[in-house]
C-alpha cells in the first residue's frame, strides 16, 4: 500500500543524506536516468553502501536499477540485493524481462542468504509493455506496476502535454491491470516541479481513475501527492460511522440497512474498510 | 603511474584519489577536519585493508561526507585504479 515514491539520484549524497525526510512512502533509488554513464559503478557502489548503513528503516527502499538492455544491470543487481532492500524497478519492463529478473533475484537471494522476497515494480514505458500489462502483474514478486509516460511518449512518438489525454489509455490498461490482481497502480510523475497546482490536478484525475500512488521527482511533491492519495478526514469519518452502524445492524441480523437515508451494503462496507486501513497505514487514525 | 578517481567536492560528498605507491599513506583535507580526521582515517584504513590494499596513497578531500560515502567513494576509486591503463 503505497502513496507518493521519491526519486533520489543514486550519486547524489547529499539528497540521499536527507531522503528520508520527506516523508514518502517509499525512496527510488535511481541508477538509471539519472545517473550519468561515466559513474554508473560509482552510484552503484553508494547506493549499496547507503542500503547497508539502513540496519532499520520504515520507508520501502526500491532501486530503479538499468535496464535489461544495457550492459549495467547485472552488476547493479549484484550491488544493490540486500536484506534491506524491499524492491527492484524495472525500467522498459517486458514479460521476458520480468521472468529473467525473478530467476536472477531467486538465486542472488538464495547465494546471499535474504530472509525475504524482494519485489518488482515494472515499468511500463513501451507500447509493447501496455500490451503486456495483464500478464506483469500476474508475477508473484510484482507488487506494484509504475506508468512511465515520459518514455512511452516518445516510443509512441507522441507529445505528453499537462492535461494528459494522450495517456488515458496506457493509465487505465496499467489501472485495471493492477486492481485485477490487488497491486498498486503508481501513475507516472508530474515533470513540471515548479507547477503545484497542476501536480494537485494532477494527482486528482490518476485518483479518479483509480491510481493508487504516485511518484515524485522532487522532494516538494510529496506532500502535495500524499494528501490527494491518503483518503480525506470526511471519509474517514465516514467511513467509522459505516462500521458502527454495521455492528449494530449485524446485532440485529441485518445485513443491509441504512445510514443518512442511504442503503448501506456490502460493497460499501468494504469501501469503508478499505478506507480504514489506509487511513491507519499512513497514521492517520 | 595507476590512478583512480571517485566522487565530487559537492557538499556532503568527498572526493578520493588513489595513486599507486611504495607504501600505505594517506592525506585528508576535511571541513570538518578538527572533529572528524580520526574517524575519517580509520573508515580508510579499515576499508582498505577489507580490500587488502596495502601500497597506495589516498588523498581524501572530504566536504562532510558520512562513513558509507566515504567507503563508497574509494572503492570506487580503487576498482577505478585497477581499471587504469
Amino acid at each position: 500500500m503505497r502513496r507518493s515514491l521519491l526519486f533520489i539520484p543514486g550519486n547524489n549524497p547529499a539528497m540521499l543524506q536527507n531522503a528520508d525526510v520527506f516523508e514518502s512512502d517509499g525512496l527510488i533509488l535511481d541508477l538509471e536516468d539519472a545517473v550519468h554513464i561515466n559513474e554508473k559503478d560509482s552510484a552503484r557502489m553508494l547506493v549499496s553502501h547507503y542500503l547497508e548503513s539502513k540496519q532499520t528503516h520504515s520507508l520501502e527502499m526500491i532501486v530503479r536499477i538499468n535496464g535489461l538492455d544495457t550492459p549495467y544491470f547485472q552488476k547493479d543487481l549484484q550491488a544493490v540485493v540486500c536484506q534491506q532492500l524491499d524492491t527492484i524497478m524495472l525500467p522498459k519492463a517486458k514479460v521476458k524481462d520480468v521472468l529473467d529478473l525473478s530467476k536472477m533475484l531467486d538465486e542472488i537471494e538464495q547465494t546471499k542468504q535474504i530472509s525475504k522476497e524482494i519485489k518488482i515494480i515494472p515499468i511500463i514505458e513501451l507500447a509493447q509493455s501496455v500490451l503486456e500489462v495483464n500478464e506483469l502483474a500476474r508475477f508473484p514478486r510484482v507488487n506494484g506496476i509504475l506508468l512511465g509516460a515520459e518514455d512511452l511518449s516518445t516510443d509512441l512518438e507522441i507529445e505528453r502535454t499537462k492535461p494528459g489525454l494522450e495517456i488515458i489509455y496506457p493509465r487505465f490498461c496499467v489501472i485495471y491491470a493492477c486492481k485485477a490482481q490487488k497491486i498498486d497502480a503508481i501513475d507516472t510523475p508530474f515533470t513540471d516541479t515548479k507547477d503545484e497546482q497542476g501536480l494537485s490536478k494532477d494527482c486528482e484525475t490518476a485518483k479518479m481513475f483509480g491510481m493508487n500512488a504516485k511518484t515524485a521527482i522532487h522532494p516538494n511533491q510529496v506532500s502535495i501527492i500524499n494528501d490527494v492519495f491518503s483518503p480525506s478526514e470526511k471519509n474517514i469519518a465516514w467511513a467509522k460511522r459505516v462500521i458502527e452502524a454495521k455492528k449494530k445492524a449485524e446485532a440485529s441480523g441485518l445485513a443491509v440497512f441504512s445510514l443518512d437515508g442511504k442503503m448501506i451494503d456490502k460493497p460499501i462496507i468494504d469501501r469503508a474498510i478499505n478506507i480504514l486501513k489506509k487511513a491507519e497505514k499512513f497514521q492517520l487514525l | 603511474m595507476k590512478i583512480g578517481v571517485a566522487g565530487t567536492l559537492e557538499s556532503s560528498d568527498v572526493m578520493i584519489t588513489v595513486r599507486e605507491a611504495d607504501a600505505l599513506k594517506i592525506t585528508i583535507e576535511s571541513i570538518v577536519f578538527a572533529y572528524f580526521s580520526e574517524q575519517i582515517h580509520n573508515t580508510i584504513l579499515s576499508t582498505l585493508r577489507e580490500m587488502n590494499i596495502t601500497n597506495v596513497h589516498v588523498l581524501c578531500q572530504d566536504k562532510g561526507a558520512l562513513d558509507y560515502v566515504i567507503k563508497a567513494r574509494l572503492k570506487t576509486a580503487i576498482e577505478r585504479m585497477k581499471q587504469h591503463a
